[in-house]
Order: C-alpha cells, then structure tokens, then sequence
C-alpha cells in the first residue's frame, strides 16, 4: 500500500503548493491593486487617520478636524461657518465623497500629493505622522460675510472679483447647506445628506448657484450690447442720440418691444443703460448682429465649458441666433444665459479698462511646515474691448448709479466711484415665473478699482412688482463692495 | 531513525529482524511545545501593545493556560503514547495558540462586538481548547490500540450518516446563512459534520481493508483502466450518492467536497487502483456541476468566486442574498502585502460575520502578511505530512488506511477552506482547523490528532522482541487453563 500513500502524499503536497502560489499572487502581485482598491475601506480608513489639511481665507482656516469617537474614521472635516463657505470649499464627507477644493485640492489636505512626497518620507524617517498641506485662497471674509448676510433668507448667489487679478473675493450661494452636518458616517449625517439632496429639497441648497447655475442675465447683459455697439462702431459717442423707435418692432416680426420707463425714443447710449431702455438695446443687438454679438460676448468669457478656478463655472451661453431672438438677447432676455461669476467677470473686465482677468480662488498650496508649493500667477484671459471702450462703459456705469434718474442709486458708496447696472430677468413660460434681480457693479477708489461684483436674487417670497435689481440686488452689491474697500484700509 | 536505542528498550535483546525501534522523542516535542507555547504568547502581547498600547492583563492567565494544556497534553502522550510522532502536538498546540490570539485580537474590534457573539469568542475559545485537549486525552488513554475501532466498522456507518443527516432534522438543525449544517443543542451550536469526518474515516478504513482484494482484483482492463465490477462498484457510488444529498439538502459544497474527497483518497490507497481517481474525479465534477445547476446557493456562491466585485457591489445595494465577505477578504490579504501590517493593526474585521472563523485566515493574511501564510500553510502541510508518514510506517492495513483518511481529509479541509478565502475556489461553509472560532471544529480536530498520534506511537513503536535464544523459547511451559 505504500505506493499509492507516497502518491497521496505528493498529491497532498501540490494542494499545499497551489495554495502558496495562489497566495503569492493575491498578496505580491495583486497586493497594491487590492490595496490601493478606491472600494477597499482600508483607503478611507488611511486617509482619515490623520487630521486633513485646513483651507484658509484671510490668514486663518475656515476648516478643521475633530477626532470622531465612533466608528473606524479617526478624523471628521468640521468647517467655521460652514453654510457660509460651502460655496467656496465644498463638502469633505466620510460618507458621501468630497466636491470642489475639498476634492480638487485633495492630494494636498491629505498629504497625498505627489509634490509631498520628499517631505512625507523624511517625516517617515524622523518619526513624524503625515500632515495634510494648506490650501490658501483669495477669498475676503469681510466680503464673503456681507454677502452671504445681505442675501439671508433670499434665494440668489454673489460673485466678487478683484479686477486687476481675478482673485475672486467673495462666492456666496443661498440656501446653502452646512457639510459639517454630513461630514461623518452616522445615521443623522445621512438623514443630514438626503435632507439636503435636489429630490428631496426643491430649494437645492447643494447647487452652488455661485458657479453653476445659469441665469437670464436680463437688463446687465445691456452693458455687454453696449460694448459691442462701441467696438462695432455702430455709435461712436456715447451721448449721442440713437435712431431708435418706441416701441421697437422686432426684426422679422410683427411683435413691439416697449420700455419699462424713461424717454427712449432716440435715447443716447447713456441714457439708454442709466433707465435701461429695451427698445436702445434691441436695435443695437441686431445692428451689430448675431456674429458679431457672439464675439463680443466670448471676448468677455462666454461660451467656455473649461473655466477652472479650479473649480469649473458653467458654460455661459450666448448662441447662434436669429434676428429677433439675437435682439432679444441683447437685453438679456433670449436664450443667451450666465453665471453669476460670468456677469462679476464683465463687470470686472469693464474697471480693468477692457483686461478680462482669469477668475480663480486658489492663491497658494502650501505643506504642512508652511513651505509654499505652488503659488497661482494672474493670467489675462482676453482684452474684452479697448480700454477706451472701456472708459466710456465705466462713465455709462457710473452715470447709472450717480444720476438721480438711474436705476442703480442704491449702490453708492462714499469715498469711492461705483458704476453699475440693474436688471430685472423676466423668466419661465409667458414670463409667468417671479423674475430674478440682478446687480453688476464695480467700485474704483484712487482710480484703482479693488472690486468687482454681480448679485442675483431668485426671490420667490418677494413681491412680484417689488423685484427689481436696483431694490434687491444693488443694497447687496454695495455692502460687498464696502467690504472689500474697507478691509484694503 | 532507524538504529536500536537501548535506553529505550526495557530489555536488552539484540533484533533479529532488524533495527525498528526509534528514540520516543518526547524531549524533542517538549522542547518544540515550549515554542509552540512561547510564540502565541507573544503574539498575544504584541496585539495588546498594537491596539491598546500596554501588555494585556490575561497575558498571565493566557499563557499559563496554553501551556498547563500543552503541558497535560504531553505528559499523557508519554506516558500513553511514548513513541508518537514528536511533530503532531506541538504544530497543533502552536496553530490552536494562534487561532486563540486571532480570535483575542478581533474580539477588540468595536465593528465586530456590535455583531453578535463577538467580544467573548476568545475566552469561549480556550473552554473548547480545554475541551478539545480533554477528548485528545480521553483518546490516548482508553484507545490502546487503533485497531480496535476495527470492530465498530458498521456502527461507525451508522453512526456517520446519523451525524451527517443531524442537521436536516427538523428544530434541530440551522441553516446559517444559507448552508445547514449546524445544529443546536442546549444553546450551544454543534457542526455534526466535524465529528462526522472522523468516524466516515474509521467505516472507510474498516470496510476497504475487507473489501481491497474484491475491488482491486476482479477487474477487467479497458482502455487502459482497471474497470471495477458492478457490484463493486456500489459502495463508491451510496458515498457519492450521500455526498450529493448533503450537497443538495445541507447546501453545503465544502462538506460535500471533503467527504468524497476522503473516500476516494483511501480507496485509491486500498486498491492501489488509478481508476478510482477517475472515476471520483468524474464523479464529483459531475454531481458538483449536476447539484449547481438548480441550487440557488451553490450558484451564489460560484458566482462570487468568478467576480467578488460584482457581488460586493449587489450586497452593498442592498440586494438579499448577496454577501460582500468574499471581496473583503480578497482586501484583507492585498492589504497585508509582504508582510503584513503586524497584529492588531490590520482591518479584517470588514469582513464582519464569520471572520473570526470561516474568514480568520484573512485576519493572518492581512496582519502577517504573505510571510505568515506561506508559514501557516507549511505548518499545515507539516501536519499532513507527519500524518501520511504515519500512515507508511502503520503496520497494519487498517492503520495506513485511517491514518492517510484522516490525513488526507485534513489536507483537503484546509486546501478547500484556504482556497475559498483565497478566492482559489468557491467559498465553502467549512473552517480552518485549530485556527478558526468554532467549538466542532477545534474539539473534533484535536480527537483527530489523538488517533493520527495513537497510530504513530503503534507505528513506531520497537516491534515486540523476539526472544533472544531459542533455548528460551524451549523453556515456555504451556499451562492448561
């Protein structure tokens, strides 16, 4: 019988042997697949073994850490006010993944980042835990503060640039929602997170209107018709008088286009933004026509799905028309829609005598010894008109707020020039829906000018009479830009 | 090996028929219980130190009790068994040692305790250690000579069908996540199918010893094969048949596997016929492929084998039916790399139910690494290599037999269980031995060990001298009675 035992015996021997090759190929050669599975908690587990890195505003971190008591996630995201900058940071949530520079800047607040890398192993060496880098933005909190107070309980969003940079300085969005509340893994952070979900909350507190919500930009798209007229050639003074009827009959129609208020019969390029004449407008839009507008509005940062700040802004749109919805269009009241930081960058592009300034909110990625690893340069993302063009915008824009008759009254600052421009977007089927109040504005002290900003208001709860952008949206926008003066003092 | 030691022999006669009689070793396995003893309770300090940061307070009471086990255990083998394989003990002690400390180690996990009977598994562990031991024991002591279960052949078929059919019997029997068989008795839950093993291993080797020549000699050659008659054929084909029924009413694959596995094994053995191999090996991949194509289970199961992910992302939606643990464990082992990332500081309590039994080999793949598998698979197949020598140093037939059965029973016990963790082959419902938390297993297990242990001892112990002169054969004197 000893034959077949020796035999059993290899036999036994090559099941031992499968099995150690089996194991060889799960634990050597498959190991850092299984390992570094974006599935396999163990990732998770690693990365929030060490408290992430913070995002600063002002020199101080608007985020932190907090050591959870439960559960196999050492550290939670917490965030200072949260509701206020989630706009800006994004959520970090144990449960539900991370967005915005939470996720973008990601590498660098774990620590993961490949341009961490030397440090990381010399801390490996001298003992030290991995720390999570800083990401310092170009956020002003005194203007992120006014904003996000003076839209309270209103539906709408805010974007402030500074002009001469692009460093955006305030990027608010109400409702908001607070990250910190689903930022762990219990049952409340979910109950927290569906609570805060589209399907479930028709105010969408998630949608960072801010960045990616596309409005009608209404009567401010006028200063963007305004432009293209100067550039075009189609008026060469801005007070001179226009050849224009009221009502206005739109290209190719029988329809009339009528005024709100104020004598726009013939009106000159001044007077026409200072009372926001339609008809001026219209006939200006389809004088330049479709082509043209299209370049004009481009040149000023439309029709770009690749705007990063890091963050990407959606695509602002002015399309290929015909006649009468191009007419349209140039009052901002067709198919052409924008973001609130696209019309904060027009405004912007305007006091920086026709530069376009590439938006972005990243200043400096620093490690976690406070060694700066990548500062963002300002890039000049187009010359939007000449700065003579620009000039005579700035004396349009500052007549719509100086002149008693102008519709922007309410944004004056003293100690500062403001120039501006309302709009009242008319919107949904029949423009049977409450229309949106808009702001664009910049302030100039010393012939600089500091800030840039677009507020819009979505305000179901308002009146629909009361809505207009010079009552809701202009008080806004001059708090904002007093902010950001006083805080430059 | 093989040269006379006189200080063993209690008389001084030279052999005739050459040299058989061997060194007892019993300080050789001693000295290997020591470590056998010595490295659990290091293990067990070290997972103190990783996860609480100071040496645990039952460090003492753990160490003492391993090793007073260890210690009765050894002191019984010499004095019951001096000539056992010196190997057996202490790889069972060092396994059952470590199994203890993986158990400790999980029963830390907070994930863990909120499942069910987590938390106290270790200390439970060690009563059916102690337990286990006491049967190892109770076998060297009252089995002096294997062949004595000879006699119990039938009873011993009886028996195993009893144990094996347990679990289908109504209020009794368990069906734990998908597969019956357990049973419950007085609270506690009983794996019949772990005791079934070795009483199946003694009818086996009884009734092929009787039955070798039959099935080996009256054959006729076809094809090159040695077909068996068909009435020979009748035993292989009830087994199989059995197998098939615990696969379809226990849906259990594991079981199923081990059993026909077994039984062709010492078939193959008595017979010294290759047939039997191909005949079981047809046999079993058509009763396992026959059994998948309608049990719902056993197709769970192989479809987690052929994609782990799928099914993790099925039981993560919330789909009934569906069990993440394969995945896990497939994490568990590719996150302990090389060599691992030492005790207590690992994540395998992920893989949630089971995994301080079915699934603990993770636990070791993920905190140990590669190196520590490739050790416990060795110390396994040093186990079953100690268990097949024995079997070719038996002198008897019925010995060899029960020696490769139970040998090869284990050898194919871990292959399918490590296998299964391993993603190798489809999860079955069956457990590491020594390592895993399970009373069955480690009790029945550590019998197993008693018999391989009293069969080595009668292997290996000198043959009964022949006298040493004639003369004094002449001398007997046969009294009338």
């Amino acid at each position: 019988m000893n034959k077949p035992l020796r035999r059993i015996a290899i036999f036994c021997g090559l099941l031992i042997l499968t099995l150690l090759i089996r194991d060889n190929w799960l634990q050597y050669a498959k190991a850092d697949d299984l390992a570094g599975d974006d599935e396999n908690r163990r990732v998770n587990i690693a990365r929030y073994a060490t408290p992430r890195g913070d995002i600063i505003v002002d020199g101080k971190a608007i985020t932190g850490s907090v050591e959870s008591s439960s559960g196999d996630f050492k550290y939670k995201r917490t965030w200072t006010n949260g509701a206020m900058w989630a706009p800006v940071t994004g959520y970090s949530s144990q449960a539900f993944g991370a967005n915005q520079l939470e996720k973008l800047e990601d590498g660098i607040l774990t620590g993961n980042d490949d341009r961490l890398f030397f440090r990381n192993t010399l801390d490996m060496i001298t003992g030290k835990k991995k720390q999570g880098g800083a990401v310092v933005t170009t956020l002003n909190a005194a203007a992120q503060k006014a904003a996000y107070e003076g839209l309270g309980n209103k539906k709408g969003a805010v974007a402030a640039i500074e002009p001469s940079t692009g460093k955006i300085l305030a990027l608010v969005s109400t409702p908001s929602y607070d990250p910190s509340k689903f930022a762990g893994t219990s049952g409340s952070d979910e109950k927290a997170w569906k609570a805060v979900q589209k399907e479930n909350n028709e105010d969408n507190p998630m949608l960072n209107r801010a960045l990616r919500e596309t409005y009608p930009p209404g009567s401010t798209f006028k200063v963007v018709t305004a432009a293209a007229a100067l550039e075009n050639g189609e008026v060469s003074g801005i007070d001179d008088a226009t050849k224009t009827p009221d009502p206005y009959q739109l290209p190719q129609t029988t329809t009339d286009l009528t005024n709100e208020h104020g004598e726009c019969k013939n009106a000159s390029l001044r007077y026409a933004l200072m009372v926001s004449c339609n008809t001026v407008f219209a006939k200006m839009a389809d004088n330049v026509g479709n082509e043209k507008m299209i370049d004009q509005a481009e040149k000023f940062g439309f029709n770009n799905d690749e705007l990063d700040t890091p963050v990407r802004a959606a695509e602002s749109i002015y399309p290929e028309d015909n006649a009468p919805q191009n007419a349209m269009d140039g009052i901002g009241q067709a198919s052409n829609r924008a973001t609130p930081l696209q019309m904060a960058m027009i405004a912007s592009a305007v006091a920086n005598d026709g530069k376009l300034m590439k938006p972005y909110m990243v200043d400096q990625l620093r490690a976690a010894n406070l060694d700066t690893i990548e500062t963002t340069e300002p890039q000049e993302l187009s010359q939007a008109v000449s700065s003579e063009t620009a000039q005579k915008l700035q004396k349009m824009m500052e007549t719509v707020v100086n002149d008693p008759q102008g519709t922007g009254g309410n944004a004056k600052i003293s100690g500062a020039t403001v120039g501006g421009k309302t709009g009242t977007a008319q919107h949904g089927l029949n423009n049977s829906e409450k229309p949106y109040a808009w702001f664009i504005s910049y302030a100039m002290v010393d012939g600089n000018s500091p800030v840039a900003v677009a507020v819009v208001v979505e305000d179901g709860s308002a009146v629909r009479d009361d809505i207009s952008g010079g009552g809701l949206a202009a008080p806004i926008a001059k708090d904002v830009m007093k902010a950001v003066i006083d805080s430059k003092k | 090996m093989s040269s006379t030691n006189t200080s063993n022999t209690p008389t001084h006669h030279t052999s005739t028929i050459g040299s058989i009689g061997t060194p007892s070793r019993r300080n050789t396995e001693l000295a290997l219980l020591v470590f056998a003893v010595l490295i659990p309770v290091f293990a067990y300090a070290n997972v103190g130190l990783a996860i609480n940061e100071e040496v645990p307070s039952g460090l003492l009471s753990y160490g003492l009790g391993l090793g007073l086990l260890a210690g009765v255990a050894h002191l019984v083998v010499r004095k019951f068994a001096p000539y056992a394989d010196p190997l057996l003990l202490p790889l069972a002690t060092l396994l059952n040692g470590l199994g203890l400390v993986a158990i400790w180690r999980l029963d830390q996990s907070k994930l863990l305790q909120s499942i069910e009977q987590a938390g106290t598994a270790a200390p439970r562990q060690l009563l059916y250690t102690a337990m286990g031991i006491a049967l190892f024991i109770v076998v060297l002591i009252f089995l002096k000579d294997h062949r004595v279960l000879q006699r119990y052949t039938y009873i011993s078929m009886v028996g195993a069908v009893f144990l094996l059919l347990l679990p289908l019997v109504p209020g009794l029997g368990q069906n734990i996540y998908g597969a019956k068989i357990w049973i419950s008795v007085a609270g506690f839950s009983i794996q019949p199918g772990e005791f079934a093993k070795i009483v199946l291993a003694i009818f086996f080797a009884g009734y092929l010893m009787v039955k070798r020549d039959a099935l080996a000699l009256a054959s006729r050659r076809f094809l090159g094969l040695y077909l068996p008659r068909g009435r020979d054929l009748g035993p292989i084909l009830v087994v199989w048949f059995i197998s098939i029924l615990i696969l379809v009413f226990e849906t259990d694959l594991g079981t199923s596997l081990l059993f026909f596995g077994m039984f062709v094994i010492m078939l193959y053995v008595a017979t010294e016929r290759t047939s039997w191999i191909v005949f079981g090996l047809l046999m079993s991949a058509g009763g396992a492929v026959g059994v998948a194509s309608f049990e719902s289970h056993v197709q769970q199961r192989v479809q987690a084998w052929l994609d782990p992910m799928k099914e993790y992302t099925l039981s993560r939606a919330g789909q009934v039916g569906h069990s993440e643990q394969a995945m896990q464990a497939l994490w568990a082992f590719g996150s302990g790399g090389t060599l691992g990332t030492g005790w207590g500081q690992g994540h395998s309590e992920l893989i949630r139910f089971a995994a301080n039994s079915d699934f603990i080999l993770a636990t070791f793949g993920e905190e140990l690494g590669l190196a520590g598998i490739m050790a416990l698979l060795l110390l396994y197949g040093l186990i079953v290599e100690r268990g097949v020598r024995t079997a070719l140093a038996a002198r008897d037939p019925f010995g060899k037999l029960l020696a490769i059965g139970l040998s090869g029973a284990f050898a194919l016990q871990v292959f399918v269980v490590a296998g299964g963790v391993m993603g190798l082959i489809p999860l079955t419902g069956m457990t590491m031995p020594f390592l895993a938390y399970g009373g069955s297993s480690v009790i029945a297990n550590w019998a197993l060990i008693g018999i391989l242990i009293r069969i080595s001892d009668t292997a290996r112990r000198p043959a009964p001298a022949p006298a040493s002169n004639p003369d004094a054969e002449m001398t007997q004197v046969v009294r009338p009675s």
